[in-house]
């Protein structure tokens, strides 16, 4: 009896640790040093214009993603460089796209919200909040028209669901659905503000993943701090999307660390001791310390993935800056194609 | 050639590249088992199917922006817009989205979009539904805008819109739906965009338009040919981006004069950047000011005779070439 119980305590365990969390945990590193060294990098003035970083919500983008095949694709807002990096954008030409280089990611003309690389599957990178659910939307259904099993994610913010496209996606969605040509995943980023105005004060029904369900869309909520239980969500929904070319709702409650943008120091709509509280959850620091109870992480394990990820940054730094401007004639180019 | 009406030229337009390229779909308010407001879709459900001809809720934004989506991802999309009054709800997915996304993505994508739609006056529809929107999407970079005024451009010019890689408002005047023109037969008969042409030759007054007022205008000019013994020399725009002014320019350079005729209000019109760029292109040959013929400033009145105050009339066109000839 004790034994099987051994025996199954360590399938459990062999599960757990299945997916290359080592991975994972480095990526969410990476991202956070990413993220921390474009902060500093705007107030040295190398990046200009907005800033949102993703500080406190990497869970939320590395839980879907890792779960995502090559040729599935995905849309986001603003808050879009952890999505860029995750997917296997080279953190150099992200970085040289905020400093606006030549060598950007989008040949610098599009900055900091207009991230794009097609290659990895990354669609943008868009200003208007809740613009792009539209676009994720047909996107998903020109897959399933082509024939293929690839799939749409499309992140967007709580402050995304009060505006009028959102609706108009949501239901469009749901409609194709129903034919099966809807293979697409919402991801609510619900990191309890839409800019500085609270989900209470913002939305009618604070229960956002009930929202969808208005349009035929099955949601559930998911706690956006564990990248365990993001995971583990996102393996089952994905499956499912991708099998059934039906729509998927993940509301993940999550928590942004940082200002809303480089601008936002004062934050008068949250008090520090609500951020502080909610640095006790930090996802990197839930991710590590599992993986020290569960599957054997060491302290030099995540030394190496740190040392790692400051090299990675420093290189991302020094590449940004040494690339040069745009040319002058990249003005008028990629306005229209002929 | 075969005689043709330009509501039947755009149908077999949308047919003939359907049936060439599996990759374009047509979307839109009951455009499928309902055959379209204007019946141009009639019976395209039944030929492509629901996947291909898709009925879609009341939802402009929602139309277009999946449209948009659809297009990054390599199908060619056609958003019937039941008429264009109703694409301002789509607004910021074609404006925001549609026309800038090749651009701040490094030209990593296109967006072979076609949205297309009636606009214009009609009869008695009042402020909602009578307006026009060339300059409003003329004013955006990354789009092309399109106003074609006869069937053969309306074909041509739709199958280019089809088979190119930008997003494209095709403005198609209502009024002009039941008229009937020649029209070449060849399944491959395209008009490139930013060509415009001198659609009736003359020597005394150039007189610039596009769409439904080309139409007004040429009537216009057979008129003051039997009644005042006055040539103008017509130039049909038939894209407002890209702009072709050059015949305009040629044509100014013979007649030193220049009247340019539009449906839509005066202020910040289409005819404002016309006029201008004559005035900075020709300046010297020009021997009266440029003279501008609009639709009067005012939102689009119901009552029919207020309506046709309201909309610019061949008197108008010819008034304004006799006010350039210091005639009047």
């Amino acid at each position: 009896m004790a034994k099987q119980e051994t025996e199954s305590a360590a399938a459990v365990i062999d599960a757990v640790c299945a997916p290359d969390w080592t991975e994972i945990l480095r990526q969410m590193i990476l991202v956070r040093r990413f993220e921390e060294a474009t902060e500093r990098e705007f107030r040295r003035g190398k990046i200009g214009g907005y800033l949102h970083v993703y500080i406190g919500q990497e869970a939320v983008a590395s839980g879907i993603i890792s779960a995502l095949r090559k040729g599935d694709i995905l849309f986001t807002g603003y808050r879009d460089h952890a999505h860029a990096l995750m997917l296997g954008s080279d953190p150099g030409r992200v970085m040289a796209e905020l400093f606006g280089k030549s060598t950007g990611i989008s040949k610098g003309k599009g900055g900091s919200m207009h991230l794009f690389d097609v290659e990895h599957g990354f669609y943008g990178g868009y200003g208007i909040v809740g613009g792009h659910l539209t676009l994720a939307t047909g996107a998903a259904y020109a897959l399933r028209y082509q024939g293929t099993d690839r799939i749409t994610v499309c992140y967007f913010g709580d402050g995304a669901m009060n505006i009028g496209p959102f609706h108009e996606a949501m239901n469009m969605a749901g409609l194709w659905g129903h034919e099966g040509m809807a293979p697409i995943i919402f991801i609510i980023e619900n990191n309890g503000y839409a800019m500085g105005t609270s989900v209470e004060r913002h939305s009618a029904l604070t229960d956002l993943a009930a929202r969808v369900r208005a349009y035929d869309i099955p949601s559930e909520k998911v706690d956006g701090q564990d990248v365990f239980a993001v995971r583990g969500v996102a393996e089952r929904v994905i499956r499912q999307v991708r099998e059934n070319g039906t729509p998927y709702c993940i509301e993940a409650v999550t928590y942004r660390f940082s200002g809303h943008g480089a601008a936002d120091i004062l934050q008068p709509y949250r008090s520090k001791e609500e951020v502080e509280q909610h640095k006790h959850r930090d996802p990197i620091v839930i991710l590590r310390n599992r993986l020290s109870e569960l599957c054997g992480l060491k302290d030099d394990d995540v030394k190496r993935m740190e040392d790692a990820a400051a090299e990675e940054v420093a290189r991302a730094l020094k590449f940004a800056e040494e690339s040069p401007q745009p040319e002058a004639d990249e003005l008028y180019r990629d306005v229209v194609a002929e | 050639m075969s005689e043709k009406s330009y509501r039947d030229a755009i149908r077999d337009a949308m047919i003939e590249e359907m049936d060439r390229d599996a990759n374009v779909l047509i979307m839109g308010e009951d455009i499928g088992v309902y055959e379209g407001t204007f019946r141009i879709t009639a019976g395209m459900l039944k030929k492509y199917g629901p996947k291909r001809v898709i009925d879609t809720p009341i939802a402009e934004a929602g139309m277009a922006g999946t449209a948009v989506g659809m297009a990054m991802l390599g199908l060619r999309p056609i958003v019937e817009m039941m008429t264009m009054n109703f694409a301002i709800v789509a607004a910021d997915q074609i404006l925001n989205h549609a026309a800038k996304i090749r651009y701040f993505s490094g030209g990593q994508v296109d967006v072979p979009v076609v949205i297309r739609g009636p606009q214009g006056a009609g009869v008695q529809l009042s402020a909602q539904h009578s307006q026009t929107f060339e300059s409003f999407y003329g004013h955006f970079p990354g789009l092309k805008v399109v106003a074609p005024a006869t069937p053969a451009d309306a074909k041509g010019m739709l199958k280019t819109a089809i088979r190119g890689r930008d997003p494209v408002i095709f403005l198609e005047s209502a009024a002009l739906y039941g008229m009937k023109g020649e029209v070449p037969d060849d399944a491959d008969f395209t008009v490139p965009f930013g060509e415009s042409r001198v659609v009736r030759e003359g020597g005394d007054v150039t007189v610039v338009s596009y769409s439904r007022m080309m139409q007004l205008s040429l009537s216009a000019a057979q008129r003051l040919s039997k009644d005042e013994n006055i040539e103008c020399e017509v130039v049909d725009l038939r894209t407002l981006r890209p702009l072709d002014l050059e015949p305009a320019y040629t044509s100014v350079t013979k007649t030193h004069r220049c009247v340019v005729v539009q449906e839509q209000w005066k202020p910040f019109g289409a005819a404002a950047e016309i006029a201008a760029s004559i005035t900075e292109n020709v300046f010297d040959e020009l021997d009266a000011p440029v003279e501008r013929v609009t639709g009067e400033d005012v939102p689009m009145p119901y009552a029919r005779n207020l309506e046709l105050l309201a909309t610019p009339h061949e008197e108008q066109v010819m008034n304004a070439v006799k006010r350039v000839m210091y005639r009047e």
